[in-house]
């Protein structure tokens, strides 16, 4: 086990019992993600490609196997403490943008800080600065059904970077938005990964969008099938 | 996460959707106001009663003379017996520290003439401080005096009943009436007292020096009085100044033990516990039907939040995503309620107070808002949150986040 990765999944298995049917969604992936790595997992719909993002989100334990996130073992942490995990070294970014309806641009990029009890100035100094580097410091009153899809996204990623996580872990991030304002909030993610070296998991089923990422892992019936660099990914 | 935080994230909630949040905690405003108006009106009909017992006197002791039961033949009345005399009542105010006054009383009746009115009363005779031990007030003029009751004067203080048939508006004071051909200066005239509880005319009275009435009146040569009224210091006295009285004069009267008295003191201190033991089960029972629709509140309130918590069941999951525990949506969802409850009591106990005395006024009732039930029905309306909101709660916090991010 390196020191600088931020995901080291081991073995992972993942078994739902859905009344008489046993889904078997993860069937022993070993999975790794280093420090400042900005990874693309594809994948069909029922690989498990969600599963592994409900897993690496830690919004669900591993049936079998382990999994170190930032060197710590959540494989056997309590839901608090899972939730305390997912407040401080995880940011997420969902496809829906998933912002809280009728509550300002700037409250809702403080949520996150608020759950971790970040006193009042410091919470509106971090939340604003968070806004700035979105390109949506002009925003921070307004409330989330008077911005765009892409400007809604960007806030997402604002509060997502809010607690300088370990690790941001998007899902299909640009699945409701269109071409060019996908490009805009790819060209946020890969700035923010090169210029701040923030480590990046992006789930996504369109090859042009995984294209940003330095690597793709692509998952098949729970197993991962192939991993391999972008351009050598792309390729096939 | 600090609970003030918490409490603003809830206080931000329930202000988006300010319509149904006044809708929710109008049923708490009823029930509250209910209990409230209720018990604050059943005190005020407590009041009522007692303010009618006290116009009686409750702190007044009436000492009468008495045939002992069990003694040979026919016994007398009252008025006939001796067995109560000026020096028993002399004994009594030296030696029963209880006791605040006391006035030999000696019942007569005759026929006030004045001019060509005449009017047939009754004539309480008594000293200076009868007005004091029956918490009485004059209307006009004054009370005689002591030296008045030692020169046995022809005085007399009318009753208005009495004034008002006689001298119809004009002032009877300074005038004179003709009681048994004996001409009796008028001094004053008391204030009305209206019906007993038993249902007489009280100020259908006229008063005198008791010992004008034993020796103008009555013309007794063996000084004999009808019976004796005393008032104790306070109405929590009364019974201790009763026992007291009553040993002085089985002691003065050598009664030995076992034997039965020759005298009987009452008071009005019973009656008055009995009134009140009723009107409170009234207003207990009041309250308890208003404390019902305040139940009712609370199920609205619960019914609420389980549709606030499908509702937002998206958000709970966003929340529970980025961090929040499942007992910090709980606390939240809980905080809402508490505090829809809170605002609901702070409102009923404003609407409750503005009814209650409204209601009173126009009953022509005292009116009095009772603190106690406010602060109790406050109390319950903020435990109805926590008891309503707790189930609500407690399913948002067992939300999964998978589930709850999916739920549109």
């Amino acid at each position: 086990m390196s020191a600088d990765s931020v995901i080291l999944i081991e073995d992972a298995h993942k078994i739902y019992n859905t009344g008489e049917v046993e889904v078997h969604a993860l069937r022993g992936v070993t999975f790794k993600v280093s420090k400042g790595e900005f990874v693309g997992i594809m994948g069909p719909s029922g690989s498990g490609k969600s599963t592994m993002m409900n897993v690496i989100g830690c919004l669900d334990r591993l049936t079998q196997g382990r999994y170190l996130l930032d060197g710590i073992d959540v494989s056997t942490m309590t839901k608090d403490q899972l939730a305390d995990i997912r407040n401080r070294k995880i940011g997420f970014v969902f496809q829906s943008f998933n912002l809280i309806p009728r509550t300002s641009v700037l409250e809702n990029v403080e949520l996150p800080m608020v759950y971790a009890g970040v006193p009042i100035a410091e919470r509106h100094r971090r939340a604003r600065q968070a806004l700035a580097s979105v390109g949506l410091a002009d925003k921070e009153r307004s409330l989330p059904n008077q911005l765009s899809g892409g400007q809604q996204q960007r806030v997402a990623l604002a509060r997502a970077l809010a607690n300088e996580p370990s690790l941001i872990l998007a899902d299909e991030p640009t699945g409701a938005l269109d071409t060019k304002t996908s490009e805009e909030v790819m060209a946020i993610f890969q700035r923010l990964n090169r210029n701040s070296g923030i480590t990046i998991v992006l789930i996504t089923h369109e090859p042009d969008i995984a294209a940003y990422a330095d690597r793709v892992v692509r998952f098949r019936d729970g197993q991962i099938c192939d991993e391999d660099v972008v351009e050598e990914a792309l390729a096939l | 996460m600090k609970f003030r935080d918490i409490a603003h994230i809830a206080f931000r909630a329930l202000g988006k959707n300010k319509i149904q949040t006044l809708l929710t905690t109008l049923g708490i405003v009823i029930g509250v106001s209910a209990v409230i108006a209720m018990v604050s009106l059943g005190q005020g009909a407590s009041k009522l009663v007692q303010d009618q017992i006290a116009s009686m006197g409750t702190n007044v002791l009436q000492i009468m003379p008495m045939a002992p039961r069990g003694t040979s033949g026919a016994r007398g009345t009252s008025d006939q017996s001796v067995a109560l005399t000026e020096a028993d009542v002399e004994a009594i105010k030296d030696e029963v520290p209880t006791i605040a006054a006391i006035t030999p009383v000696v019942n007569s009746s005759a026929q006030f003439i004045s001019g060509n009115q005449n009017w047939q009363t009754r004539i309480e005779g008594a000293n200076e401080h009868y007005l004091e031990i029956r918490d009485w007030k004059l209307d006009q003029g004054s009370f005689f005096t002591d030296s008045d009751v030692r020169s046995s004067a022809r005085v007399v203080v009318l009753g208005k009943t009495v004034a008002l048939n006689l001298f119809g508006d004009s002032d009877p004071v300074g005038q004179t009436v003709r009681v048994r051909n004996m001409p009796f200066q008028i001094v004053g005239v008391l204030a009305a007292k209206g019906q007993s509880a038993l249902g007489t005319d009280q100020d259908d009275v006229a008063m005198s020096p008791y010992t004008t009435v034993q020796r103008k009146l009555q013309g007794q040569t063996i000084l004999s009085i009808s019976r004796a009224s005393a008032s104790a210091v306070s109405a929590d006295a009364t019974s201790l100044a009763q026992a007291q009285i009553t040993d002085l004069l089985r002691q003065r009267h050598k009664i030995r033990q076992g034997q039965p008295d020759d005298f009987r003191v009452n008071n009005l201190t019973d009656v008055a516990d009995a009134a009140q033991q009723t009107t409170l089960v009234m207003t207990l029972l009041l309250g308890s039907i208003a404390a019902v629709s305040l139940i009712v509140g609370g199920i609205g309130i619960m019914n609420i939040m389980l549709v606030s918590v499908t509702e937002r069941t998206r958000e709970i999951g966003i929340r529970m995503a980025i961090g929040s525990r499942g007992s910090y949506i709980r606390l939240q969802f809980l905080t809402e309620s508490v505090m829809l409850c809170a605002f609901g009591g702070v409102v009923g106990v404003l609407f409750g107070a503005v009814l209650s005395v409204v209601v009173a006024r126009l009953l022509g009732w005292p009116s009095l808002i009772s603190v106690q039930a406010a602060a109790i029905a406050f109390s319950f309306a903020a435990a109805t949150g926590i008891f309503f909101g707790y189930y609500p709660a407690g399913k948002a916090a067992s939300l999964d986040p998978i589930e709850a991010l999916r739920y549109e």
